[in-house]
């Protein structure tokens, strides 16, 4: 039996737990468990897509109890593909964290911060592969927790102000998502999603599914941070440490957008959210507001990190928006820009980061000449940047492509204008930093000098993976496509 | 303000609060309770302590590092109860399959004891954090 549903989320428990025991003894000794931690999640995620792929989804019973009594993990392969993708983003988030928050961060914080983020990336792992509806809630708390805490660590002005405000609408969100499962169960007595998804059709009438799917849809549209939700993430992102805010924007988020997905597509089923409550049609025109009302924010903003913080929310908007339109290349796309844009904006946070260790430097004005002073990082912004605008043959194109495919597949030419004016938008901020970069004259008297190798060997990694899953859409593709087949059959 | 009748009391009240509280972790496997409510009622008499004393009388008795070495044990106990069964074969917490000389049944209560245990002391340690942490002085 394959233990590996299971290991992959309490491996980092068990490394968040072993953090503070050593950091008591000696505090670096943190950093090598949660690289150790992160990296058996990433050994146990990818056994998982190997086996899902081979023999399809996999049941895990916790306990031995039999479901619905028992808890149980069910990996498909929509959750093998969210596990390789938060635990490949949370590996290189955790080895570029060394020398960063030895700079960055006050004496003392460091095993706080393995631990947290050890948490965090527990906690995600839990949500995609658990088949329970409560426990689902309670691991979006945990990491959610977490991730409070994360982004006031630093101390820093502001920090916990952005901290507060990112705790209370996000509360809003989980107290919405449990009242929504309390809804759930008191009409079907039941929590296991396999299970609610054959007795829902029974009250498809009845105005308590129609009110749990409102609160549903609205806690978790808060954790996506979909347009008007948005409000807290971009003040949270830009004070969060580096490495942390390319966890949230790679993969947290992302996180809320898969149990949006599996509320929608699994609880409820297509037919549901199609044709009975046309909750999809609605979600494609929230997603294309979130696409250009961020673009059009990111525009504006002087410090790089908001302004990544907003291109991020209008990403996320492509995710809810492929998803959404519920026609198998939408869906394809929608789930392929997870992984591109997990790689793509993970390789962008850690370049900001890499500026702000470097220089200091927040604002965009004075990025001018950097790229003479670290290029290969600013060669890998570049690269990440095509990316996210989407010129081919960067990863970006591709899952837009599928995207604007899809929408032509629905009928709904008009997603189509607004993906493309979206990538307009994106290339006028895009361009703006790397003209910036590379061809703003140089006033800077730093050296020309890299970054340390546990920080520099990430962000190769996640650019050359931008350009490399271009080409080969394949790789990602062999997990997506029986994905959106399994959604799409529900 | 504390007074000699709060002093006092408290200083009756809290070995039986204690002395309670581990009534029901150990008493989880057969009657209502469990690890989580009993580590809660021992988390509560430090902070009673803290409350009817100061703080430094709570900080004695469950110090800071106390408090992460218990509160890292217990969750790594239960943990480790839960790999041990997938050593010995069985799905995680499947307590039955554990070979112990015993009958399944009884192999069950003494495994969701140890669970109570575990939870019970990551519990204490837990509730008398959330009080004594926010009180504590800190650098930053």
């Amino acid at each position: 039996m394959d233990h590996s549903p299971i290991l992959v989320v309490i491996t980092p428990f068990v490394g968040a737990y072993l953090s503070p025991l050593l950091g008591l003894w000696r505090e670096r000794l943190c950093y090598p468990v949660a690289v150790a931690a992160a990296l058996l999640s990433l050994f146990f995620s990818f056994r998982l897509a190997g086996s899902v792929l081979t023999s399809g989804t996999i049941r895990y019973w916790v306990g031995g109890w039999e479901p619905p009594w028992g808890i149980e993990l069910v990996v498909d392969p929509l959750s093998a593909f969210m596990c390789l993708t938060i635990s490949l983003v949370s590996l290189l988030a955790v080895i570029y964290s060394k020398n960063f928050i030895e700079k960055e961060l006050p004496r003392g914080k460091m095993t706080s911060y393995y631990t947290l983020i050890l948490l965090l990336i527990g906690g995600m792992l839990g949500v995609v592969v658990t088949g329970d509806l409560f426990n689902l809630f309670v691991l979006t708390e945990i990491f959610s927790v977490a991730a409070y805490a994360l982004v006031a660590i630093s101390g820093k002005r502001g920090s916990f102000i952005g901290s507060y405000r990112y705790l209370i609408l996000a509360s809003i969100g989980t107290s919405l998502i449990l009242l929504g499962t309390g809804y759930l169960y008191i009409i079907t007595g039941t929590l296991n999603m396999a299970d609610l998804a054959v007795r829902l059709p029974a009250f498809y009438d009845s105005w308590v599914v129609f009110g749990a799917l409102a609160f549903l849809l609205i806690g978790f549209g808060i954790k996506t941070a979909l347009f008007p939700l948005h409000t807290w993430l971009p003040g949270a992102y830009s004070i969060a440490p580096a490495p942390v805010t390319a966890i949230f924007s790679a993969v947290v988020s992302k996180v809320g957008g898969y149990s949006l997905i599996r509320v929608l597509f699994t609880i409820f089923g297509l037919e549901f959210i199609t044709d009975l409550v046309p909750v999809a049609p609605a979600l494609t025109w929230v997603a294309a507001a979130t696409i250009l009302v961020a673009s059009m924010f990111a525009i504006s903003q002087t410090s790089l990190m908001r302004m990544l913080a907003y291109s991020s929310v209008a990403h996320i908007g492509y995710v809810v928006l492929g998803v959404a339109l519920a026609v198998e290349m939408g869906m394809t796309g929608g789930i392929l820009h997870i992984f591109n844009h997990a790689l793509a904006t993970g390789c962008l946070f850690f370049c900001a980061g890499a500026v702000i260790y470097k220089t200091g430097i927040r604002h965009i004005d004075d990025l001018r000449g950097l790229g003479g002073k670290i290029p290969l990082t600013m060669a890998a912004f570049t690269l990440a940047a095509a990316s996210k605008v989407g010129i081919p043959p960067s990863a970006g194109f591709v899952s837009k492509f599928y995207l604007s495919l899809g929408a032509l597949e629905a009928g709904e030419w008009i997603f189509v204008i607004v993906i493309l004016l979206a990538s307009l938008m994106s290339a006028v901020f895009y361009l703006r930093v790397i003209n910036l970069i590379f061809f703003g004259g140089d006033k800077h008297e730093v050296r020309r000098d890299e970054l340390p190798l546990s920080m520099l060997f990430p962000i190769i990694i996640l650019a050359l993976g931008c350009a490399v899953f271009g080409i080969f859409v394949g790789i990602p593709l062999q997990l997506v496509e029986p994905a959106v087949m399994v959604l799409s059959e529900l | 303000m504390t007074t000699i009748v709060i002093k006092t009391i408290a200083r009756v009240l809290v070995p039986f609060l204690q002395l309670f509280g581990f009534y029901i972790i150990v008493h989880g496997p057969v009657s209502p309770g469990g690890g989580f409510q009993g580590g809660v009622i021992v988390g509560a008499s430090m902070i009673l302590l803290a409350l009817s004393y100061d703080l430094s009388s709570a900080e004695d008795r469950a110090s800071h590092k106390v408090r992460i070495i218990m509160d890292s044990t217990g969750a790594l106990l239960f943990a480790g109860i839960g790999l041990l069964c997938l050593l010995v074969g069985g799905v995680f917490l499947e307590y039955g399959i554990i070979p112990l000389p015993m009958a399944p049944a009884e192999v069950r209560g003494l495994m969701i004891l140890l669970v109570g245990v575990a939870i019970g002391i990551h519990i204490m340690a837990l509730a008398a954090s959330l009080f004594l942490h926010l009180a504590e002085e800190h650098d930053t």
